[in-house]
């Protein structure tokens, strides 16, 4: 009986030895692990770019956790004490455009201006504010945490007139390290490679 | 040459579109009711409304302005008997009286939207209103006036 049934298996085993024999030395065995991790390398350096973006001070003084907004490059609370507001427009009577107008005002330190001047709305405030690289990733890949977006949804976000304004900031303040058009080109290619994040508690 | 609507009538200005509306309401047309104070927005002593929600008008470029509802302190209504205006003459609420068209102006707006606010909520949507003398309390009193006037009037 013992020995029936070693028979029966035994073509068995040689099929299943052959399959692991293909599957480990199978060129596309060899190149899967190693292409993923360059392709995670790449995602990641990606990443890094674009978070160095989302931390500037023009980006991060409005995705900010709490109720009231940040300004300068030295991230201070916003004048006035002005709040959030449940849509991210401000309050009654104090809205963000009762200040911030379609465009910059010329004068040094007056109000700066985009048309939808805003914070994001308080039921999801994307706040990077005190989150590590890592958490940021996470936070911007959660539709919970960003807007309720798809990584593709991210990008015509970032061509929208508030973000570019970054770029253009008005006197007396810093624009973010990387121009507009590279920062997209980084976030194209961070979606594109996987949307890698950095492992907690590490810079990569 | 800019088209205003300011206080329900349609006026036409020859002007730098990127002038400050503050400027036109003040030089062009004489409403002087509206303030300059800091010129920057930050003390609220110009705010006027546009379309219905308060604005600053000294960082608002007449361009902006064009075919859109401009109200000044003095078309808030036609015999002072708006309530804010109305309550702030009951508490007496002025005291060099610089930047109170202002105040009244941002009371006026958040009472359309909120007619029954919090202290908070006065506080938050009158936090941009600075006054030199200290007047605060009685503008948060006179709000809370101006909004039993209001439900009263309806």
């Amino acid at each position: 009986m013992r020995l029936r049934t070693k028979r029966l298996l035994r073509p068995v085993a040689v099929v299943l030895a052959l399959l692991v024999l293909e599957i480990h030395f199978s060129p596309q065995a060899w190149a899967g692990p190693q292409e993923s991790s360059q392709t995670r390398e790449s995602s990641l350096r990606a990443f890094s770019a674009v978070a160095s973006v989302l931390t500037s001070p023009r980006c991060m003084n409005c995705h900010v956790p709490g109720d009231s907004p940040l300004q300068g490059d030295d991230s201070h609370p916003h004048a006035m004490n002005v709040k959030r507001g449940s849509d991210g427009k401000g309050s009654p009577a104090l809205h963000c455009f009762a200040c911030h107008q379609a465009e910059n005002t010329a004068i040094l330190h007056g109000p700066p201006g985009a048309a939808d001047w805003q914070l994001p709305p308080a039921k999801t405030p994307m706040a990077w504010k005190g989150l590590s690289a890592a958490e940021v990733c996470r936070a911007l890949k959660d539709p919970d945490k960003n807007g309720h977006r798809t990584l593709q949804d991210l990008v015509p976000h970032m061509e929208t007139s508030l973000v570019r304004w970054a770029w253009n900031p008005g006197p007396g303040r810093t624009s973010p390290p990387l121009s507009h058009e590279e920062f997209v080109s980084r976030l194209r290619e961070w979606i594109d490679t996987g949307a890698a994040c950095p492992e907690q508690g590490t810079t990569k | 040459m800019e088209t205003l609507t300011v206080n329900g009538k349609s006026i036409q200005l020859e002007i730098d579109p990127q002038t400050p509306l503050l400027w036109a309401l003040r030089e062009q047309l004489g409403l002087t009711g509206t303030k300059f104070g800091c010129g920057m927005a930050l003390c609220g002593a110009c705010t006027v409304h546009v379309d219905g929600n308060a604005v600053r008008s000294c960082v608002m470029p007449v361009r902006a302005a064009t075919g859109k509802q401009i109200t000044t302190i003095e078309g808030l209504s036609p015999d002072s008997s708006h309530p804010v205006q109305r309550a702030w003459l009951q508490v007496q609420v002025p005291q060099c009286g610089y930047c109170q068209c202002g105040q009244m102006m941002s009371a006026a707006a958040l009472l359309a939207v909120n007619p029954n606010p919090s202290d908070a909520e006065i506080d938050d949507a009158m936090a941009g209103n600075i006054c030199r003398c200290g007047t605060y309390a009685r503008v948060r009193k006179a709000i809370r006036v101006a909004a039993e006037l209001g439900r009263a009037q309806k």
